[in-house]
């Protein structure tokens, strides 16, 4: 796993390995000052020597620039390693993104992929870079100091080879033990988070039915279940100060000690036993830093994890090997096609559905929700893959065209739309990037939408917000169907796309396509019977199957539930109201000042 | 720690306008609670420091007093006072360690504490601020206050605060020492530090103007993100995926770009810092070792020693105190964010008439506080001090009511009705004629600017908040439902409520039969706003919700387009059945709420422009009979 997210270091795999080298010649040219002020000691204030002291002294300095020329390198180095294997790992998220299929898509949610690509390689981004400056450089400076120990005098140094061993132990059992606390924390912190989250989403209801008090409480609990965890989280890792402390303070002491004797028995020097004292820091202070690294790495190998999902998760639609680039015409075809989203469901979506639709035809689908209406045009542009038979689109599988061919040709307009931030205009050219000002509005028209566009002060080329906040929804359908337009599609889907425009402009965007675009096969899933009712036939989804297919008299005449939906929406059970939930963001936009 | 680091655009500014009242505010809020802890914590780090520097000198006279007469006098050696000396420093150091711990262990309660209450004082402030301030706010924003600026607070509280109490007065004690031991070796040292902290003031200014960019592009591409990542369906139905990759190659190419410069700048402060020290160490070694050899200014071998390990432990406070700027810096700002939600005017309720309970006795009616089951309303005169009691019909009155979420909009103009008793008043009209706007003002979710809405002949302005929302019940168009049982989300309005009474309102709101059917009936658990329900399952429980409460009055917004018209029916049904005999407000999208309504509103613009029956209406030919027929546009 670490070995394919490493992948990404790329173009930036030499500075990458710069980094600790440089960062080892700082460790290294540090230690050498506290060695070599032993010497200033005892050859040059002992031994009276001044001419040393001032040449010692100079090798010191030009030490100290060498540890300075990598330290600075080191960090230099480092921040271009780290951002770089970040833009690296968003570019490969990013793009192995794009490649998804809408199945894919469906098993990471949006929140989830795009915490990923900022959170996750943040966290990423700084780990790497840490890690890059202090892998090498807290366990260098603990072996070379360990070394310069034993170099100077190996029966004290053998104090500090104990105490890193009893030190690491120490440390190791206090972080495991942290660890787990820790671990225990984390849905902890969810559960608050919900608490929040739902009262700031849920808050008219709170405030309709007076709970604001027992909210509170609620919040309060979970409040105080996250400060116990987290204070024995933390009252565990406390001990690792004093502890640390402990052994440093032991170590000064047992050296002045002993020190002390062998300086008298004259196999130490005043200037050696100095210089092991500064050691003694370095070493437990890099025994530190080691710790510490492991503790960052118990937390970013979650977000290694997630990352590694996306990279690794393959498309599941891709295109064929010779792959077809032309739609003969808009005919459709399925051929006792089952499907399901999930490949091991019990129950497929879609049963055995087989049918025929002529090029240029208006269908019709309605049926009640989850009747898989939505499953069963979304197989027509491949977006998911049968789970068997097949679907033509122009006499061949579906399978065998190139994706962008198909997609070109069969337009969908979603029941969820997005519009992007961009002017009209932009947006509008996702269809067909070459369009021109007349095309935009020409498309614009037949969708109803040249209208309003041109109310706007500044015309097509009013800014879009992102999500398409400031049109309302009525408004950004019928965008949506424009962009669609601009495809010049051979198969025109509308899925359920017009629920927020008022039933006379859909009625005469209807017309519109009749007359404008007679040889696109058209097909219109809506809720509305007046949506539907005109098309040349009209399928009835139920459950997943074809419960009819036919002309609107004979569904009347013959069709249970058509009929049953016939009357309960034609007779006293009508919808006049155009675009009710799109009331609720007309009121918001007032209160943001209004459009 | 938790809490995703992504201020996404919102980290532009990190600038607080004035820091020092921010910081003011966050010690009160430290000592209002844990000031006696703090202040122990405070003497712990000056023993912790004070200990420290006496091992540190104890260098000085291992070297001087001890070590240098054995040299002298080698045949001899008497190790006793060295032993002696070594244990009292042992006492020192165990000093440190003892205060070093009570310092961190206390810290651990106080940074902890400081959160939770932080956390629930915030969240408490937040259930008391008016609709309104969530309508004119993001979630996201909201959000984040709890996951980010609340860790970045406890961050700086925990870490930074004690390091910068540490580090300041390690640096004056360290100094005072260093002056003792030798005036010229110090002045060395001040020079270095000099340097030191123009250079880092350099690279840290740059670094600083880049983080600045960093933030700023890092905003532009996650917003990127958020924005391909969410339309991916769109982009992959208009096999937009290269377009969408070029775009990000840009905004990916900047970020990295800044980030760099950014980071290059703020590594290298660590080195600069560190070597500087390490020059000033040379330095003062030469120096001194020259100064002991021809023993100026009288200083001794163990002194020098001494002073080196000072030279050391001066640097480092200083390197801490620049290092920790920057995240003050973030710190600041997240607790600016805190306090201006704590700041936000809680919703005003100068409302005294109550909802009381009463009993039938001999000499009429009485106030008591059982649960009889009768309710009236307690209208205390402010002036005579007169208490009257007055029936809770249920009948609500608006005379020319005015309202805009903003003073400079209005939304609804001269609002004129009224409904009495068990009356059905439908609310129709086109997108945006301010429809839904009428659910805010009856529960006083949003004020009216002008006119008045009477509830039983009271103004609702005097009735208090809590007993005018409990009176009313509400189910609105987007359901909410909460972490918890079925049970549970049923009773949210009455807590005490039984479960006969639970079954008793599923099944008028025809919930019943769906909540048999769940895995663990009444008892299953739903999670993240019911998600494992569809939408007109979470409807039927927020119809539940609102006949448990058995309010005179009802406020219905009904939810339409996404619901089939099979579960439509059913949901209607349960609707219906509410509305049986309650003063009913309903803003309808269906044709049958409508027809048998006692009155029917068209609004438009804000205005009531047609009122009556469903007959009337269809008779004069006006805009309801527009609607209604669909031929509005000629």
């Amino acid at each position: 796993m670490l070995r394919r997210i490493l992948k990404e270091v790329r173009e930036y795999k030499a500075v990458s390995i710069a980094t600790p080298l440089c960062m080892l010649i700082e460790v290294i040219a540090e230690m050498f000052i506290p060695y070599l002020m032993s010497s200033i000691i005892d050859k040059g204030v002992y031994g009276g020597d001044m001419g040393h002291i001032i040449r010692v002294g100079g090798m010191m300095l030009v030490i100290a620039a060498i540890g300075l020329t990598g330290g600075l390198l080191g960090g230099v180095f480092a921040a271009k390693a780290a951002t770089g294997f970040a833009k690296n790992l968003r570019k490969a998220m990013f793009d192995r993104i794009q490649t998804f299929s809408f199945a894919n898509i469906d098993r990471f949610s949006t929140a989830g992929l795009v915490t990923r690509l900022t959170t996750d390689v943040n966290t990423l981004q700084m780990g790497y870079q840490m890690a890059l400056r202090m892998f090498m450089r807290a366990p260098a400076s603990l072996v070379v100091a360990l070394v310069m120990s034993f170099v100077i005098n190996s029966r004290i140094a053998l104090i500090y080879l104990v105490a890193v061993v009893v030190l690491s132990l120490v440390l190791y059992l206090i972080i495991s033990r942290a660890m787990k606390y820790f671990k225990l924390a984390f849905p902890k912190y969810d559960a608050l988070n919900e608490s929040v989250q739902e009262n700031v989403s849920a808050i008219r209801v709170v405030k309709a039915y007076v709970r604001e008090e027992d909210e509170i409480n609620k919040f309060k609990k979970a409040s105080q279940g996250i400060y116990d965890v987290f204070t024995k989280a933390e009252g565990t890792t406390v001990f690792q100060m004093p502890a640390m402390m402990l052994t440093v303070y032991s170590c000064i002491l047992l050296i002045s000690w002993f020190g002390a004797r062998l300086i008298v028995a004259d196999s130490l020097t005043t200037g050696q036993l100095m210089s092991l004292l500064a050691y003694c820091m370095n070493i437990l202070m890099s025994l530190m830093m080691v710790s510490m690294i492991f503790v960052m790495f118990s937390i970013g190998s979650a977000a290694i994890e997630r990352i590694y999902e996306v990279l690794v998760e393959e498309s599941t639609i891709t295109d064929p090997d010779n792959p077809v680039y032309d739609v003969a015409d808009g005919s459709i075809d399925f051929e006792n096609v089952n499907f399901a989203y999930n490949k091991d469901a019990k129950e497929d979506v879609l049963k055995n559905i087989s049918l025929h639709i002529d090029s240029g035809e208006t269908i019709g689908i309605i049926g009640a929700t989850g009747s898989a209406k939505t499953s069963l045009v979304n197989l027509i542009s491949r977006l998911y893959d049968v789970k068997s038979g097949c679907v033509k689109v122009g006499g061949k599988d579906v399978r065998e065209y190139d994706l962008k061919t198909l997609r070109d040709k069969v337009s969908v307009v979603l029941q969820s739309n997005t519009l992007f931030s961009g002017s009209i205009y932009d947006n509008l050219r996702w269809g067909d990037e070459n369009a021109t000002y007349a095309d935009c509005q020409r498309a614009a028209k037949y969708a109803c939408a040249d209208e309003f566009i041109r109310k706007f002060p500044d015309g097509y080329n009013t800014h879009i917000e992102q999500g398409g906040t400031n049109v309302s929804g009525g408004q950004k359908q019928r965008l949506c169907i424009a962009r669609a337009l601009l495809k010049s599609p051979k198969v025109l889907i509308l899925d359920d796309s017009t629920s927020a425009v008022d039933t006379a402009t859909e009625a005469k965007i209807r017309k519109t396509f009749k007359e404008e675009i007679p040889d696109t096969t058209k097909i219109i899933i809506a809720q509305r019977i007046s949506s539907v009712m005109d098309s040349d036939r009209i399928i009835v989804m139920d459950d997943g199957e074809i419960n009819g297919f036919d002309t609107h008299e004979n569904l009347l005449k013959n069709n249970e539930i058509y009929r049953e939906v016939y009357e309960s929406q034609m007779q006293g059970g009508g919808d006049f109201d155009e675009a009710s939930k799109k009331d609720a963001e007309t009121d918001d936009d007032n209160v943001k000042g209004g459009e | 720690m938790p809490g995703p680091m992504n201020r996404g655009q919102r980290g532009v500014k990190p600038m607080v306008d004035d820091p020092g009242k921010v910081i003011r505010r966050l010690f009160s809020y430290i000592f209002k609670d844990y000031g006696g802890l703090f202040t122990i914590v405070f003497i712990m780090i000056v023993i912790g420091v004070l200990a420290n520097i006496q091992g540190t000198l104890f260098t000085r006279s291992l070297i001087d007093d001890y070590i240098t007469p054995f040299l002298i006098d080698t045949e001899t050696p008497d190790f006793t006072p060295l032993r002696n000396a070594i244990l009292k420093v042992a006492c020192f150091y165990m000093l440190g360690i003892v205060a070093g711990f009570i310092q961190n262990r206390l810290m651990i309660n106080i940074s902890q504490g400081v959160q939770r209450n932080l956390r629930n004082d915030l969240f408490s402030h937040m259930e008391t601020l008016p609709v309104k301030y969530f309508d004119t706010h993001t979630h996201g924003d909201i959000m984040s206050i709890y996951t980010n600026d609340i860790d970045t607070l406890r961050e700086i509280v925990s870490r930074t605060l004690p390091q910068l109490v540490n580090s300041a007065f390690t640096v004056v004690s360290v100094l005072i020492s260093m002056f003792i031991l030798s005036v010229p070796l110090t002045v060395i040292t001040l020079i270095m530090v000099g340097i030191t902290m123009f250079a880092t003031k350099t690279a840290g200014g740059l670094s600083g103007k880049y983080f600045v960019s960093q933030q700023k592009n890092l905003g532009a591409a996650n917003g990127y993100i958020e924005e391909m990542i969410g339309g991916m369906k769109v982009v992959k139905v208009f096999t937009h995926e290269e377009k969408s990759i070029e775009g990000f190659d840009k905004l990916n190419e900047e970020l990295c770009d800044s980030a760099n410069k950014a980071n290059k700048f703020s590594n290298i402060l660590g080195p600069i810092n560190a070597q500087i020290g390490n020059i000033s160490y040379v330095i003062c070694a030469v120096a001194g070792g020259a100064m002991a050899l021809n023993g100026w200014t009288g200083l001794t071998l163990g002194t020098l020693a001494s002073f080196l390990t000072f030279n050391r432990s001066f640097n480092m406070p200083i390197n801490q105190i620049s290092m920790q700027i920057s995240s003050i810096v973030m710190a600041l700002a997240g607790a600016d964010r805190i306090f201006k939600l704590m700041d936000e005017d809680p919703e005003a309720d100068e409302g005294y008439v109550v909802l009381v309970n009463v009993k039938e006795t001999d000499n009429g009616i009485e106030e008591t506080d059982e649960h009889t089951g009768k309710w009236m309303w307690k209208h205390t005169h402010r002036e005579t001090g007169e208490v009257e009691y007055k029936p809770w019909t249920g009948d609500v009155t608006f005379d020319g009511v005015d309202f805009g979420y903003t003073d400079e909009k209005m939304v609804l103009h001269d609002i004129k009705m009224f409904a009495n008793a068990g009356q059905k008043i439908a609310f129709v009209g086109s997108t945006g004629a301010g429809k839904t706007t009428i659910t805010n003002l009856i529960n006083r979710f949003y004020d009216i600017q002008d006119g008045k809405i009477r509830y039983d002949g009271i103004n609702i302005n005097k009735i208090r908040k809590a007993d005018l929302r409990r009176s009313l019940g509400m189910v609105l168009q987007e359901t909410h439902l909460f972490t918890g049982t079925v049970a549970d989300n049923i009773r949210y309005g009455k807590p005490d409520a039984t479960m006969d009474e639970v079954i008793e309102a599923a099944k008028l709101a025809n919930a019943d039969g769906f909540i048999r059917r769940l895995p663990e009936g009444y008892e299953t658990m739903l999670k993240g706003d019911g998600a494992n329900l569809s939408q007109g399952q979470r409807q039927l429980l927020s119809i539940a919700r609102a006949a448990i409460m058995n309010p005179p009055v009802l406020i219905l917004d009904e939810a339409t387009s996404s619901i089939d018209t099979r579960t439509e029916r059913i949901v209607q049904r349960g609707m219906d059945s509410l509305m049986k005999g309650r003063t009913t407000f309903v803003i309808a999208h269906r044709l049958s709420t409508v027809k048998n309504s006692d009155c029917i509103m068209v609004l438009e613009q804000g205005r009531i422009i047609e009122r009556g029956t469903h007959d009337e209406l269809i008779a004069a030919k006006g805009k309801y009979y527009q609607l209604y027929t669909g031929n509005n546009i000629a």
